[in-house]
């Protein structure tokens, strides 16, 4: 059997918590026991440009920590998905959050699944939660781990000073592994 | 027979390099005096600079190290840094400390770093032969202002200590001269003064002490001295820029 | 097995300088390295070491200077413009055989340039860091885990040889987050250094730390001695890695987040069937000539991959002395050289290597 690796890539605007929700697969890697690379786009995006987050899940020794052609692939903008759909590995997953993204992704060898994740996010008064929706989801689907894994990651990268975010990180990531469209 | 004058233990046996009636040879002493008296030649660590006193280490009987121009202050920093209980000084000219050192003096008297800088200000770079410093005087004559300082393209002279009058991080800020034998025993006090200041941990102090340059302002040493007093002194007026020494508490 | 931490590139770097026992860093903000400086601000005041954010790059590395000649574990980080800026101390570190560790996380040049990686510091880190003859021990990490080994192992080697040694990574290694194992490692034998500035205590005689000789016999005594030890750590420090190229007839020769590229293209191709392997450079002063001059008898192409026009591709020439031909495949100012890329290099040295094919 071949070597699993995943090659994720994440993207939208700064300030969308598209580092956050690269370093939560960063850290589920890490606690599977798995090799793992985490690489963000860095620089004036951090200041509300466009930002994006390379993350690699693999069982051998990673060599390049970029990815240029994600088979997972998480968009919150629509310039993310204008420039990464065409890149995407055939057979590939995408998610994308709806509310946001007005057109549909064209491309027929991948399955893409559409999630207005800042719609179900705000319904539960936790606007800033459309990124753990999406990742609740993307989970879900790629079957990386269980929504109870997930929940003990959630719990390892929420800094002390934040702790009273914890309940609704893990309600928005319940939400997204419920959600069937 | 009774000894009545003997050389300084903080001075070593070498032979100084200055020109005849060059007062670096008078500030040099007046320091290592100053340590020894103060029992603390055995602690201190001095910074030579890049300019006519570079081989200071060679004269003074304690730990040394070269820093290259005008970065005395920020070598310093990093030696008191690394050994608090040290005493850090550094003997600096105008060129290096005021031009190309301006930041590093500037900053050290920020950050009240607790060290003691010793200026030797004689408005000229004696060095590499008499150029124009940042000290010196309007109409002042150099090989790089051989028409006079013109005010329309180099500007005024800065005066050090005024500047640093007013940085709150400065503890004791003197000026003083060694045109007479008055004004070099009020230098040595400044100086003492300076070194208690690090001593007791109470932050920077700088001396700035006008001095002369007989070679490069073309002058005998005793037409030198006139000089400083009718030329620079009222340039550079003497006395306490700044005095924390009793305000601050031991930082 | 120690659990692992997820980290940042720069966050390992300042993590492997504690420790290594450094307690004083001087350091000024630039992107993308200033997250070691953020780390340093952090645990520094906790320790009850130094964290200083200098006035000018210039003070930060004579800061270093001052706290070396103390006889302290010192360093200090930039990126590309403000380690230029560092240029002056680091050539008075070398004059007064000061042990330092410098790092270099550097961005595309010249100039201003950009903040994305670039590797285009070569030349300065390895050849003319300063004015004078006088070289740093380069050491070039290649993952979150070796930034801080590498920093940690950079302290011994400067005070093992009294060199500046310079970390010189780029800003995907800075700012890439891995698994890394921070459990405390084992320290060099202490050396001595007698030689510090502590105050004499009226015990001794001065030291004295200078680069100043006038005599030009006696500079140039210094510098023989120097270049001496220079030379037993080329025989003793060359540090390289060799992946798959034991059969390989094409080597592609690469450092740092380029080697990690290198890696993804030579599994590439070798499913196509060509036999390429990979050289990586841990050292990159000394520079690894040793397994270069042995892979240059069996291989028959080399393909120099780095994020600059080329700097590191003449020295990889001058190892195995013109007599095999070195293409290069680079990228610069901040673009990365993608697998793809590379791949194209390695099926063009292939197709030299066997024109009827």
């Amino acid at each position: 059997m071949s070597a699993t690796i995943n090659r994720i890539l994440l993207a939208g605007f700064g300030g969308q918590g598209i580092l956050f929700a690269g370093k939560f697969l960063a850290s589920l890697g890490l606690v599977q026991e798995k090799e793992v690379s985490w690489l963000p786009s860095y620089g004036p995006e951090m200041r509300g440009g466009t930002a994006n987050c390379s993350v690699i899940l693999s069982d051998e020794r990673i060599g390049s920590p970029i990815v240029s052609a994600p088979d997972i692939l998480i968009c919150m903008n629509l310039p993310a998905l204008d420039k990464f759909e065409p890149a995407m590995a055939r057979g590939g997953l995408l998610f994308y959050d709806s509310s946001l993204i007005s057109r549909k992704p064209e491309r027929c060898d991948i399955s893409a699944f559409e999630i207005p994740a800042t719609q179900i996010a705000t319904d539960h008064q936790m606007a800033a939660l459309a990124n753990v929706v999406l990742l609740g989801k993307l989970l879900r689907e790629t079957k990386l781990c269980d929504e109870m894994t997930a929940g003990g990651v959630m719990q390892n990268i929420i800094p002390e000073r934040k702790k009273e975010l914890l309940a609704t990180n893990l309600n928005a990531l319940s939400l997204g592994f419920r959600f069937a469209a | 027979m009774a000894v009545i004058f003997e050389k300084t233990k903080g001075l070593t046996e070498a032979t100084m390099h200055y020109c005849p009636g060059c007062t670096h040879g008078i500030i040099h002493r007046l320091v290592a005096e100053a340590l020894v008296e103060l029992g603390l030649l055995g602690k201190a660590v001095g910074l030579a600079p890049v300019g006519c006193a570079v081989f200071v280490y060679n004269y003074f009987n304690c730990d040394m190290a070269q820093a290259a121009h005008g970065r005395a202050p920020a070598v310093a920093t990093g030696i008191k840094r690394a050994r608090p209980d040290t005493i850090v000084f550094t003997y600096q000219g105008d060129g290096d400390l005021a031009a190309i050192g301006m930041a590093e003096t500037i900053h050290a008297a920020a950050r009240g770093e607790n060290i003691t800088i010793i200026f030797v200000n004689n408005a000229i770079y004696g060095m590499t032969g008499g150029q124009m410093a940042p000290t010196t005087l309007l109409g002042q004559v150099t090989q790089t202002s051989p028409y006079g300082r013109d005010v329309t393209t180099t500007g005024y002279p800065i005066r050090i200590c005024e500047m640093l009058s007013t940085i709150d991080g400065a503890t004791y800020v003197e000026r003083v001269s060694v045109d007479t034998v008055k004004n070099v025993r009020k230098a040595k006090s400044a100086i003492t003064k300076a070194f208690q200041t690090q001593a007791k941990g109470l932050g920077f102090s700088l001396v700035e002490i006008i001095s002369s340059c007989p070679t490069n302002w073309g002058l005998t040493p005793t037409d030198s001295l006139d000089w400083m007093r009718e030329h620079m002194l009222p340039v550079y007026p003497l006395g306490v820029f700044r005095d924390k020494t009793n305000c601050e508490a031991s930082k | 097995m120690a659990a692992k931490v997820l980290m940042k590139g720069n966050e390992a770097v300042a993590e492997g300088a504690l420790l290594a026992g450094c307690r004083h860093y001087f350091g000024y903000p630039i992107t993308p390295q200033t997250e070691i400086a953020a780390y340093m601000a952090k645990k520094m005041p906790k320790l009850g070491g130094t964290f200083l954010q200098a006035e000018s790059e210039v003070a930060a590395i004579n800061m270093v200077i001052g706290a070396s000649a103390a006889g302290v574990r010192t360093m200090t980080s930039s990126s590309s413009p403000g380690f230029a800026l560092k240029s002056e101390g680091l050539s008075y570190l070398a004059g007064c055989d000061l042990p330092a560790v410098v790092v270099n996380i550097q961005r595309g040049g010249p100039g201003l340039g950009g903040i994305q990686p670039s590797q285009a510091d070569y030349f300065h880190a390895t050849k003319s860091a300063g004015h004078g003859d006088f070289h740093m021990l380069v050491l070039a990490p290649n993952s979150v885990q070796e930034m801080l080994d590498f920093t940690f192992d950079a302290f011994d080697l400067a005070d093992k040889y009294r060199v500046t040694v310079a970390i010189l990574a780029d800003g995907t290694l800075g700012q890439m987050m891995e698994p890394v194992d921070t459990t405390s490692k084992i320290l060099g034998p202490p050396v001595d250094k007698s030689w510090a500035l502590t105050g004499t205590e009226e015990k001794r005689k001065p030291n004295l730390v200078s680069s100043l000789y006038l005599m030009p016999e006696e500079l140039e005594a210094t510098v023989f001695e120097r270049y001496e030890r220079y030379k037993l750590i080329e025989t003793e420090e060359q540090r390289y890695e060799r992946y798959l190229t034991d059969d390989a007839d094409i080597v592609v020769v690469a450092y740092g987040a380029t080697s990690r590229i290198a890696q993804n293209a030579i599994d590439a191709v070798r499913k196509e069937g060509i036999k390429a392997g990979l050289l990586r450079l841990i050292t990159l002063w000394p520079f690894p000539k040793k397994p270069l001059h042995e892979l240059a008898q069996r291989a028959s192409v080399f393909v120099a991959a780095e994020l600059s026009m080329g700097q590191m591709a003449g020295d990889v020439e001058l190892a195995i002395r013109c007599q095999k031909p070195v293409i290069t495949c680079h990228r610069t100012g901040g673009v990365i050289i993608t697998p793809e890329e590379l791949l194209q290099k390695i099926r063009e040295a292939a197709s030299m290597q066997s024109p009827a094919a």
